[in-house]
């Protein structure tokens, strides 16, 4: 069983426009790819693809050698998607939020796990506010919280970073690359400059064309 | 493979199978949660409430207060309020979770989304079908409803929200990803109500004139059978068209 995520000659049109044809790509354990691109270039289009949520595209996606029709459930439980919006419920307390999508993974999961992922994500003291009052940023921190309450193997995230101050920016970006170092995978569209290493990939998408550069 | 690759492959466990168990949490997390939010947001709950209960209200006024007119369309009357107060609640039912991105989460949890689909439908009868019927024999006695078809009045209610619900979540999960979904939500749904309308209504006209109710009821329930196996493949189906637009 290995951390393989394969993508041939990935084609996707929007609105009479090609936002990228022909990219294939080969994603590995111990990976940060970093899409990049302008505005409306389609990052977070290819990074739906890759999570297996839209199916409008051409060409082929294989996890694990396998056709992603065929392992889909085996991907899904490998896979921890966070995309621009948080999928934080205002209503609920960033406690509640987190038991929720631990139940999602199957696990039942205890009060204790959930405090210490809070606590790690700079939330201590905030587990039984309503999380529509908190701000943008904590909110953005709640959803961050289960990178490690529910850990899995392949991290897509999309603009992780935004409304996350200086500090949390460092903490994650931290967080990212031991994820990589200890043999996860991280897909990752930001604006953020990334400090470079040698797990850090680029995947630049934009003006119709692209070009895969390490 | 090195040793520092062996210590550290424990923390990172890629799965190789399809998930087992599980589901029980997921599902009962997913009811609780719902639950929790409607009975937060209380106004979305008493909504259809209050709009089955001003419907029936006016209906006296603005008819005749005569109990022998008002027995006659009775049945109909409050069958047909309570499918609109039903219908009125519907729009929201995937509305919030696919603004704040749960809806995306849902859809990519190795669990069959059918059945946590059917678990939010579950909470939408429970909170808005249920009351509906429990509150429909006290507005009957404004309509001088006939004594005996109250209890068939609140069963057939019962039964008929829970395939209400089942199918106009189809139609939810379908306009899901429209910014001004609701009419369309009518027009797609409406149809379907008929037949459960017109056996529910009828139950309570059976039981004012002593007819068999048990038939109508027994179709009622033969709906809600169909809808419990036949909707949540649709819903799940219909959310993951919304969502790919």
């Amino acid at each position: 069983m290995s951390l393989r995520l394969q993508g041939q000659n990935l084609a996707c049109e929007r609105d009479d426009r090609w936002l990228f044809q022909g990219l294939s790509l080969d994603i590995q354990a111990g990976e940060i790819v970093r899409v990049e691109g302008p505005n409306g270039s389609g990052k977070t289009t290819l990074l739906k693809i890759l999570s297996g949520q839209l199916a409008d595209y051409e060409g082929e996606l294989f996890w694990d050698g396998r056709p992603m029709r065929e392992a889909r459930e085996i991907f899904l439980s490998n896979l921890l998607y966070l995309g621009h919006a948080p999928g934080v419920k205002a209503a609920l307390t960033p406690l509640e939020n987190l038991a929720w999508y631990q139940a999602l993974a199957g696990q039942r999961g205890g009060e204790a796990a959930r405090f210490a992922a809070l606590e790690e994500v700079g939330l201590a003291g905030f587990e039984d506010v309503p999380a529509g009052q908190l701000s943008a940023g904590q909110q953005r921190r709640v959803a961050l919280a289960r990178l490690s309450l529910t850990p899995r193997p392949l991290w897509v995230l999309d603009e992780p970073f935004t409304a996350i101050d200086r500090d949390g920016v460092a903490a994650l970006e931290r967080r990212l690359f031991e994820h990589a170092r200890a043999g996860g995978c991280v897909l990752v569209t930001t604006h953020h400059e990334l400090t470079p290493c040698a797990e850090l990939r680029r995947i630049r998408l934009g003006g119709g064309g692209l070009d895969v550069g390490n | 493979m090195s040793a520092t690759d062996g210590a550290l492959t424990k923390e990172i466990r890629v799965a190789g199978e399809e998930p087992r168990g599980g589901l029980a949490v997921a599902v009962w997390a997913t009811l609780k949660r719902d639950l929790m939010l409607l009975l937060r947001r209380r106004s979305e709950v008493l909504n259809p409430l209050v709009f089955f209960a001003i419907v029936i209200t006016l209906f006296p006024i603005g008819i005749s207060p005569d109990p022998a007119l008002l027995a006659a369309i009775a049945p109909g009357l409050l069958w047909v309020a309570a499918l609109l107060a039903a219908l009125l609640s519907l729009d929201s039912l995937f509305r919030a979770d696919y603004d704040d991105g749960s809806l995306e989460q849902l859809l990519l949890t190795p669990q069959p989304l059918a059945l946590l689909a059917l678990a939010k439908v579950a909470v939408h009868w429970l909170l808005t079908g249920l009351p509906l019927a429990l509150m429909a024999p006290v507005l009957g006695l404004m309509l001088a409803l006939p004594a005996g078809s109250y209890v068939v009045l609140a069963v057939s209610l019962a039964l008929g929200s829970a395939s209400l619900s089942l199918i106009g979540a189809i139609g939810a999960a379908l306009t899901v990803g429209l910014s001004r979904g609701g009419v369309l939500l009518s027009l797609l749904v409406l149809p379907l109500y008929i037949p459960v309308l017109i056996f529910g209504a009828g139950a309570v006209q059976a039981a004012i004139f002593g007819d068999g109710v048990l038939a109508h009821l027994a179709i009622l329930g033969a709906l809600l059978a169909l809808a419990l196996i036949f909707a949540p493949l649709a819903i799940a189906a219909s959310l993951r068209i919304s969502i790919n637009g």
